[in-house]
């Protein structure tokens, strides 16, 4: 409107940047996919007119496959080759992320409309004794998850921490080479094996078909002592050395030296990575169905007698619906947004130890 | 020489007190998984011998009821696999090299999320989800590349194929296979990087240079654990596969093999008798599988001191 | 309360790596003795010895004799905890724990070893040692506070408050001051020429101006090379090694010919 008034106006037209040459426009990935997007509508709405119902999932994801080789045939003509191939990957490796954020988001949704179905008071007052359809609790079940769990953490944190603490303050040579591979293996046992085992050493000592809470808690314990101490023995290893000499130094013995100074000082990712193995542990289904069975009674006793617990209680009201179907798939998955919430919460306790007790170092 | 390197520290009794239960607890993992093998052979041989007429899910010996599991457990974690590792070397270099480093600790801690889900709840979203979102893709599949042996009709109804089954354990091995490949991609040297782009190289260029080779290791023993977890995987294959226990490529019919884990899970509940050693025999060799597998994938890793490697 | 320190044809050992061979020297009690040398002579292994802290190294170990007012550090039944409350060290980098106040920091050696101390034994002795150590000013209004937020010479001088605390006989200091700023190295040295009244005080260090400041004694350690073990070269009066040495190797190196 005023290039008149411009002091330097030697070309009305400013000389575009050379460095900026030969690249497709900033906005131009967004205005593709946009296009691609609707050309994606444009095909199911075409379907929609035939009689479908409109499926807004598939236009994204056709628009998505539609968007990959566009942006690399229109970078191709303007950008060359090499720019080409960069946008593509580009729209990969951000497509592949978009892609697993689909079950997360799927499953999220899922789980809470489904969920709040039955999450009300009677869920979580009553148990499952004498329900046949509608109405029942998940209370047997989530008293069972917690002791059953609380079980396990209390046998695997000891061994879990004291072999942390072998492995990285005393342990030399073979044994702690040894220690390390088969903590590695242990690691990778599948939840179903550890759930075998559990019932094989209680049926060998109790007889054949013992199913208790606490073999439940034994074949959990066998998948949590190795989390535990993975991550309890890098804690312990951030610990700096100079703490230690420190300590050895005021003449502390070793085992005060470990007591007070080593342990407080990494306590705080030591919880953390305990939470986080519980997490891992509590949502677990295979080994407790084997080893501590089901039941629809409240059972307090971990020692006599089968223990229902959350996931087991997922997967029972979901397998073996009964009249009418809905009450019980409304109860898996109300039990499934229990579970889910726990987890959640436990990840959560987790990082908020990890944020805020962690020692400061100050360098 | 009055003295030498033979002098014992005098031993405080707390000491002693301590490092004796040190070493305790670490035996305790020796003992334990040398129990778990113990219990588990012990309860397994009488199987290995058995036909039909000593437990009755045997079709005729103990070999031929379990050949068709292991089928179907290699079958599933591969498809799951062959899902998997492109899309977590996507997430992967998405988070480490492409997204905004403010978010990138963000976006990992929800892919984390995903590995949160009890395996359960995969299996209920499975069946409720989506095998019902996947069955007219695998309609439409059967209709127009049926000629392609893997999608052969006649089409599954519900959905529930080995497909599905494969789709819903890539979601589950995802995040432990992400976080591997992230870390590994995280710890190569800047300088690399910074002497491909100074060459004038792109993004891709300078990953395809530099961060892959650096990762290649990461990247093999990441899929080897996660092969780990997808054979050892049971609840959510258990309630997503309809399995017949056939032996069957087929991806998208209604005749599915089964998994050893799903199998246990299925049919432990009310075994008996013989049956019993027959289902912990199975799980016996599952463990094998899983051990020689992890045993694999650490080997790899140990090749590389430098790599500190998430478990 | 110093006490005086002889060692007798001392090598050390990592596994079988020789690293330092045959040092015989005697140190004087409330005396300051430095130890220089280029990086790598041993100086800091041998300084370890003289309270058995090497031994936290795997594999690390020693033939031959330290006396401390005659009493061997080696003898079969000497227990190195006690060596240590003795036998005091500072270290290199300030370490202060760092869950710790202040206040519990100076009283860690105390605390962590489990011996009750009365409240007002506990508030005199704190207050003692970080006189000691010329911190009291500094930090006696918040000794509530944790000891990681000091600056690096007060965390150093905490440390030395926390060394003194369990009132050791002789202070053993590897390189206190390479990681602190000129001020704060001053105040170190201000500060080891105050214990010296008190205490028998060893020093290791790279800074020459430095030992020729504090030290009564020097004592030059040197190698022959890359994998041979560290030597004692010279050992005596500061004034001597720094004016008028009997080898040359020692000239060389205190006039910054070489190292």
């Amino acid at each position: 409107m005023t290039t008149t008034t411009k002091p330097d106006a030697v070309t009305a037209v400013p000389i575009e940047n050379s460095l900026t040459a030969g690249r497709l426009p900033a906005p131009a990935p967004w205005i593709i996919l946009g296009a691609a997007i609707g050309v994606g509508a444009a095909i199911f709405g075409v379907l929609a007119l035939a009689g479908n119902e409109f499926n807004w999932g598939g236009a994204i994801i056709v628009g998505a496959l539609l968007y990959i080789p566009s942006i690399w045939l229109f970078s191709m003509l303007v950008e060359g080759r090499r720019r080409a191939m960069d946008r593509l990957v580009t729209a990969l490796v951000t497509g592949a992320f978009v892609l697993a954020m689909i079950p997360l988001i799927s499953l999220t949704i899922t789980v809470v409309t489904y969920g709040l179905a039955r999450f009300d008071a009677e869920f979580f007052n009553s148990s499952m004794r004498n329900v046949t359809g509608e109405g029942g609790g998940a209370l047997h079940a989530i008293v069972g998850t917690l002791l059953i769990t609380g079980a396990a953490a209390v046998i695997s944190i000891p061994i879990g921490l004291m072999t942390s603490i072998y492995l990285v303050e005393y342990g030399r040579g073979r044994l702690a080479r040894g220690i390390t591979f088969l903590v590695d293996v242990m690691t990778g046992i599948p939840s179903i094996v550890a759930g075998l085992f559990a019932y094989a050493l209680f049926s060998i000592f109790l007889g054949p078909g013992t199913r208790t809470g606490i073999a439940g808690s034994v074949a959990l314990a066998v998948l949590m002592i190795p989390v535990v101490v993975r991550s309890s023995e890098e804690m312990l290893r951030l610990v700096p050395n100079e703490l230690r000499e420190a300590a050895y130094a005021l003449g502390v013995p070793k085992w005060l030296t470990i007591v007070k100074v080593v342990l407080p000082t990494s306590i705080a990712g030591i919880t953390t990575g305990i939470t986080l193995a519980v997490a891992r542990v509590i949502g677990e289904t295979a080994p407790l169905l084997i080893a501590a069975g089901f039941t629809a009674s409240m059972n307090y006793n971990l020692f006599d007698g089968r223990m229902s617990s959350l996931p087991v209680f997922v997967y029972t009201q979901y397998a073996n619906q009964g009249n009418p179907p809905e009450a019980y798939l409304d109860r898996a998955w109300a039990a499934a947004l229990t579970l889910i919430l726990i987890v959640m919460a436990l990840n959560l306790i987790a990082r908020l130890v990890a944020r805020f007790f962690a020692p400061k170092f100050g360098r | 020489m009055s003295t030498t390197a033979a002098i014992k520290a005098k031993q405080r009794p707390g000491d002693r007190v301590f490092s004796g239960s040190a070493v305790f607890a670490g035996s305790m993992i020796l003992v334990t998984l040398a129990a778990v093998a113990i219990f588990l052979i012990v309860q397994s041989i009488p199987a290995f011998f058995a036909d039909s007429e000593d437990a009755s899910i045997l079709p005729a010996n103990f070999w031929a009821y379990v050949g068709p599991l292991v089928f179907g457990t290699v079958w599933a974690a591969t498809l799951a696999l062959i899902m998997a590792i492109p899309v977590s070397i996507g997430i992967a270099l998405f988070i480490s090299h492409y997204a905004p480093r403010r978010l990138a600790s963000v976006l990992g801690y929800i892919v984390d999320l995903l590995a949160a889900v009890p395996s359960v709840v995969f299996g209920l979203w499975g069946i409720g989800v989506l095998a019902p979102a996947v069955q007219p893709l695998y309609s439409w599949l059967v209709d127009n590349l049926g000629w392609f042996p893997l999608f052969g009709g006649p089409v599954s109804g519900t959905g529930r194929t080995i497909l599905t089954a494969g789709i819903v354990l890539a979601v589950m091995v995802l995040p432990i296979m992400t976080a591997i490949c992230r870390e590994v991609f995280l710890q190569t040297p800047v300088l690399h990087e910074e002497a491909a782009l100074a060459l004038g190289a792109t993004r891709w260029e300078m990953i395809r240079t530099a961060v892959l080779p650096f990762g290649r290791s990461g990247i093999i023993s990441a899929s080897v654990l996660g092969l780990g977890r997808a054979l050892g995987e049971t609840m959510a294959v258990a309630m997503v596969l309809s399995a017949s226990g056939a032996v069957t490529f087929q991806l998208l019919t209604s005749v599915n093999p089964s998994t050893i884990a799903a199998n246990i899970a299925l049919s432990f509940p009310e075994a008996y008798g013989m049956n019993v050693n027959v289902l912990i025999a199975t799980g016996l060799i599952l463990f094998v599988v899983t051990f020689a597998v992890n045993a694999f994938a650490r080997w790899i890793v140990s090749r590389r001191k430098e790599f500190s490697g998430a478990n | 309360m110093s006490k005086r320190i002889e060692v007798k044809d001392l090598n050390v050992y990592y596994s079988k790596f020789l690293a330092v061979e045959g040092v015989s020297l005697e140190i004087e009690p409330r005396s300051v003795t430095a130890f220089i040398g280029p990086s790598g002579c041993g100086k800091s292994t041998f300084l370890r010895t003289l309270n058995r802290m090497h031994e936290v190294i795997p594999g690390a170990r020693v033939e031959g004799e330290v006396l401390i007012d005659g009493n061997n550090l080696y003898d079969a039944d000497v227990d190195p905890v006690l060596v240590r409350r003795q036998v005091g060290m500072v270290f290199q980098r300030p370490n202060p724990f760092p869950t710790m106040s202040i206040k519990e920091n100076v009283l860690a050696g105390v605390k962590l070893n489990n011996s009750r101390i009365s409240k007002s034994d506990a508030d005199e002795l704190l207050e003692k040692s970080l006189r000691g150590a010329n911190l009291w000013n500094e930090v006696k209004d918040r000794l509530d506070r944790p000891g990681s937020g000091l600056s690096g010479g007060q965390q150093q001088r905490l440390c030395i408050a926390r060394a003194i605390a369990v009132s050791p006989e002789v202070i053993l200091m590897d390189e206190p001051c390479s990681a602190l700023d000129p001020i704060s190295t001053l105040a170190i040295e201000d500060l080891i020429e105050e214990m010296k009244q008190q205490y028998t005080i060893v020093i290791v260090t790279h800074n020459m101006q430095q030992a020729s400041r504090v030290s009564d004694k020097t004592a030059f350690f040197n190698i022959a090379g890359t994998g041979k073990p560290g030597n004692l070269i010279e050992y005596d009066d500061t004034t001597t090694i720094f004016s008028n040495p009997s080898v040359q190797a020692t000239e060389d190196y205190v006039s910054g010919r070489f190292g």
